[in-house]
């Protein structure tokens, strides 16, 4: 089980915790201008790297805030945390 | 030392306080223990702990157990026991026991009181860390405690300091990122024979640590060769155990044959405890060390360069006659006579929970095994044989693969649980597969009880002396959780039955119980399926249930529909985004249907909402649905919308809600309700009002789910019994009925209303399912992008429709496959077109119905299709999606 640091509530276990999706994918501004394409990134298409993920979890079953987070996804260690638009800290060596 | 009494195989047995069931069955000459499970080979006990692979027991008495090893299994008086061919039965009657659980956090977990665990707890604890040490055995020592030796004062002081918590009776089972630790502790299981009402059987510890120290030592390996399983060949520290520690003297002579010095040490304690020992095979060509000097010493003979090659059965004990000593080719052997051979193959370290968390252990080639020396990791750190410290005395060991021939290998043992031999293995590698991975797939080795304890190291022994590599060139050993095997029970706790999962029931809940309404689950809610009268079933009751509401006035409990109550400046504005239609527009006192979609444009759910006031506004979603929509509302204000000033809340608790629906729903409501005007002019469909009823304030809503006139009155939460009798005791005189989901269901399905779950699921979108009047063009939404996409807007997707069987008394099953009217009697393969979502038979058409999903489907309404199912084929016609009353004359009554 994970030990996931909510930036308001500390370190927390896993089952406290819903995972969203990666983070820093904004809603698109120019939803109408945008191509085809680029709407379909938005909604599909997602980085899925192998190592350092930015990530947005929210503490569902705490404080109901969302946040985002540096996740390693081969060590599952936690990188940085930091707030929704909060500038994303740099990512992990 | 006081007698206990049990009982194994029906036979009657005395033991010793203390022995394990092993070790008592051993002291009373039962060497044959049991036969394999898949070629009924004889077998007996091979080893000491949880790394036996041949004596597994069912416990009949206490608790009980399903598959048990004898070695780790005390005996208590009244113990009642039989032996397992390998696989286990699980007992039909429930277990009785009391399972508990216990959260802790702490500085450091220590794994292991053996030597080296004692050690590395006491310097931790003396630099002030929080300790606690888990043991497996039911007191400190490790080690020690097999081979008889005091543990040293000061390693024991260790235990009674103010920062320790020893566990004793501990095994560590799963270690996973973060230092996250599950260990179970027997508490009162094998203490005796009874069932502890009070005390938990089995304790599930879950450690949140710093940091762990894997102290887990060793499991000694055994040698392959021909009829190696024979009873009486035993694990060399396993067999010096039972001999010289607990007086077991069932043996009287032994050969030793080893690839290390520890076979020296077990045949000096065999001799030492009156074991005559005839040899000492050894397949290293030199040796030394004090264990050597001493057997030496004793007169012991030691063959270098040589091993076992075959051993023989005694037909009518079943157990070993003598063991074979040959060249390591097999070549050159003479026969010894012997009761007891025991092997010494080298030691494996316990790497398992370190593999657990992705830690790969590395090859040791002087110690012959994969260990955690020089480990570097932040969460983990490994002492003891773990970490390749083996005590000293050792001549190098050498990793012995055999050299036995093709009629030889067949019963060559590599994994006696699962009846692998050496043939098994040569036929893996001779098929191609070359690492453990596929070999342990392809052979079974390793899957078993004891997940390959014995048999791990020696497979990738055997597949890299074959393949001329080092065993860490075959790939590495990989351990799943748990360690041992334990009751599902004991990782449930508490939460079991009942208490699985939690219920969730509605105020009026106990009345519908009077009622004797048979319940459904609706995710976790318990919601009344049906109202039956005398002896009706389902489909009776649900028919009178749906007549008494299109003729009369029903009653439903409608609590369960998810509510979150929104408030802020922004409150409409925030609606207006979510859902797809407007709801700025809302007057103050109305409520109205709305969708809401993904990003995708796919509907994803759908309610009711109501403005309470300017800036407040209470919505309802699916019963299922709740939970996910406020964690969507947060989401978006939280992570694209912090401008917005708007605050969501989960309400769905704290309202009752009782439906009344009906043409004569509107004469009950002026009686329940006399001050309010109940006529259509002044309380319109989709108004609300606030009236007291019976008593009560309310808030009551002309809101229909069925296409009748009707009433929806919301009160405080446990003020819902107390209406659902008013409306019962006021309603008599105009019929009420109360009617359940089934009814619901049936009624908003002849209306052509979706639930979204049954007849959605997640890739429709509004415009699939008719319902282009719910999108609104003026204002961007969630979702509204998406419409515009290529595939979004395609001609042809699937939409709903209407499926009208021709035959009006067959009802078609929900989720069965529609394909063309062509295709009717085709044999499969036939493509489908479509798909059944809801299906019933109707009061009020006098016929059955259904709805679906069909490609094109808003296109071929008045065509025909076919439904194929086991044995017939219900054909059907396409209609629009709404049955009855299409021109909505009853909605106001």
């Amino acid at each position: 089980m994970l030990h996931i640091p909510c930036p308001w509530c500390g370190p927390r276990d896993e089952t406290e915790f819903h995972y969203g999706h990666e983070a820093g994918v904004a809603y698109p501004e120019d939803r109408e201008l945008i191509s085809d394409e680029q709407w379909g990134k938005y909604v599909f298409f997602r980085a899925n790297p192998k190592g350092w993920h930015a990530e947005r979890w929210v503490h569902s079953a705490g404080c109901r805030r969302w946040f985002n987070v540096w996740r390693n996804t081969i060590t599952h260690e936690f990188g940085p945390t930091y707030k929704p638009f909060e500038p994303q800290p740099k990512k992990p060596a | 030392m006081s007698k206990v009494k049990f009982k194994f195989d029906g036979k009657k047995y005395k033991g010793r306080e203390g022995d394990t069931l092993a070790t008592a069955l051993l002291r009373n000459g039962v060497v044959h223990f049991t036969d394999s499970a898949y070629r009924d080979r004889p077998r007996g006990i091979i080893g000491l702990g949880h790394e036996e692979a041949n004596a597994l027991v069912h416990v009949d008495s206490g608790a009980g157990e399903p598959m048990y090893p004898a070695t780790v299994l005390p005996i208590t008086d009244g113990l009642v026991a039989r032996s397992l061919s390998g696989v286990g039965d699980l007992p039909d009657t429930r277990d009785k026991s009391r399972y508990d659980k216990k959260y802790r956090h702490v500085d450091v977990v220590v794994v292991g009181a053996g030597t080296a665990g004692l050690k590395a707890a006491g310097e931790q604890a003396r630099a002030g860390k929080d300790v606690v040490i888990c043991d497996e055995q039911d007191r400190p020592g490790g080690h020690l405690v097999h081979v008889g030796q005091e543990v040293p004062a000061d390693l024991l002081a260790v235990l009674e300091m103010p920062n320790v918590a020893y566990l004793p009776r501990t095994i560590v089972n799963g270690l996973y990122d973060q230092g996250y630790t599950v260990a179970n502790e027997r508490r009162t299981d094998h203490i005796d024979s009874g069932v502890h009402k009070k005390k938990a059987r089995i304790r599930t510890w879950h450690f949140r640590a710093e940091h762990t120290i894997l102290a887990t030592g060793a499991y000694q390996r055994h040698l392959v060769f021909a009829n190696n399983d024979l009873p009486g060949i035993m694990l060399s520290h396993a067999a010096a155990t039972y001999v010289a520690r607990d007086g077991v003297d069932v043996f009287k002579t032994a050969v030793v044959v080893t690839v290390d010095n520890q076979g020296y040490r077990d045949a000096v304690r065999l001799h030492n405890a009156g074991v005559e020992v005839l040899a000492i095979a050894d397949c290293r060509q030199s040796a030394s060390g004090p264990s050597v000097e001493a057997a030496k010493a004793l007169g012991i003979e030691i063959m270098f360069g040589k091993t076992a090659v075959d051993a023989g059965i005694k037909p009518k004990k079943k157990t070993v006659k003598c063991v074979e000593i040959g060249n390591l080719d097999g070549t050159d052997s003479t026969c010894i006579d012997t009761d007891l051979v025991a092997l010494s193959g080298g030691w494996t370290p316990t790497v398992h929970l370190g593999t657990y968390v992705g830690v790969k252990p590395k090859w040791n080639s002087l110690l012959a095994c994969f260990d955690y020396r020089d480990l570097d990791n932040k969460w983990i750190s490994a002492v003891g044989m773990l970490a390749g410290d083996f005590g000293g005395d050792d001549s190098p060991a050498i990793f012995f693969g055999p050299a036995q021939s093709e009629t030889q290998a067949p019963d060559a043992f590599v994994d006696f649980q699962r009846d692998a031999t050496l043939r098994e293995v040569r036929r893996a590698i001779g098929a191609g597969m070359h690492s453990i991975e596929h070999v342990k797939r392809y052979t079974a080795i390793g899957t078993a009880h004891d997940q390959g304890k014995t048999s791990g190291t020696i497979t990738m022994g055997l597949i890299g002396a074959a393949l001329g590599k080092a065993p860490d060139e075959i790939g590495s050993l990989t351990f799943r959780a748990p360690f041992v095997g334990i009751p599902f029970a004991a990782l449930a706790g508490r939460e079991r039955g009942k208490l699985a999962d939690p219920i969730r029931r509605t105020p009026i809940h106990s009345l519908h119980e009077a009622a004797k309404a048979p319940m459904e689950d609706v995710g976790q809610w318990k919601r009344p399926w049906y109202f039956p009268t005398g002896k009706e079933d389902l489909h009776a009751a649900v028919l009178r249930e749906c007549a008494a509401v299109r003729d009369g006035v029903g009653v439903m409990d409608a609590s369960t529909l998810g509510k979150i109550d929104i408030q802020g400046p922004d409150a409409a504005e925030f609606l207006d985004r979510v859902y797809t239609n407007m709801f700025s527009s809302l007057k103050v006192g109305q409520s109205r249907y709305g969708f809401m979609c993904g990003i995708d444009g796919m509907v994803f759910d759908d309610g009711v909402t109501t403005r309470l006031a300017e800036n407040h506004f209470l919505m309802t979603t699916t019963t299922g649905g709740a939970a996910k929509v406020l964690d969507w509302l947060e989401e978006w204000l939280y992570t694209e919308w912090p401008d917005l000033k708007v605050y969501c809340t989960s309400v769905t608790e704290h309202i009752s809600t009782v439906a009344i629906v009906g043409p004569k729903s509107r004469n009950l409501i002026a009686k329940l309700a006399p001050s309010i005007d109940a006529s259509n002019e002044a309380f319109g469909f989709m108004e609300n009002k606030n009236a007291d009823v019976a008593g009560i304030p309310a808030r009551i809503a002309r809101i229909s789910f069925s296409g009748e006139l009707a009433y929806e009155i919301n009160v405080e939460a446990w003020y819902g019994a107390h209406i659902w009798e008013a409306v019962m005791r006021e309603g008599k005189e105009f019929g009420i009925t109360p009617y359940g989901t089934e009814t619901m269901h049936v009624l908003r399905a002849e209306k052509g209303y979706v639930i979204l779950g049954q007849d959605t699921d997640g890739t429709q979108t509004p415009m699939d399912l008719g319902m282009d009047w719910i999108v609104s063009k003026k204002k961007d939404f969630i979702g509204k992008r998406s419409f515009t996409r290529s595939d979004t807007a395609r001609a042809g997707r699937h939409q709903l429709v209407g499926f009208m069987p021709i035959n009006g008394q067959e009802v078609i099953p929900e989720g069965a496959y529609v394909v063309e009217a062509t295709n009717a009697n085709q044999k499969p393969p036939v493509k489908h077109v479509g798909y059944v979502t809801s299906s019933y038979m109707s009061a009020a058409l006098g016929r059955s119905f259904a709805m679906g999903m069909l490609a094109n489907g808003q296109a071929r309404h008045g065509e025909e299709v076919a439904i194929p199912l086991r044995g017939k084929v219900i054909m059907a016609k396409v209609t629009e999606p709404l049955f009855f009353d299409k021109e909505n004359t009853r909605r106001d009554g």
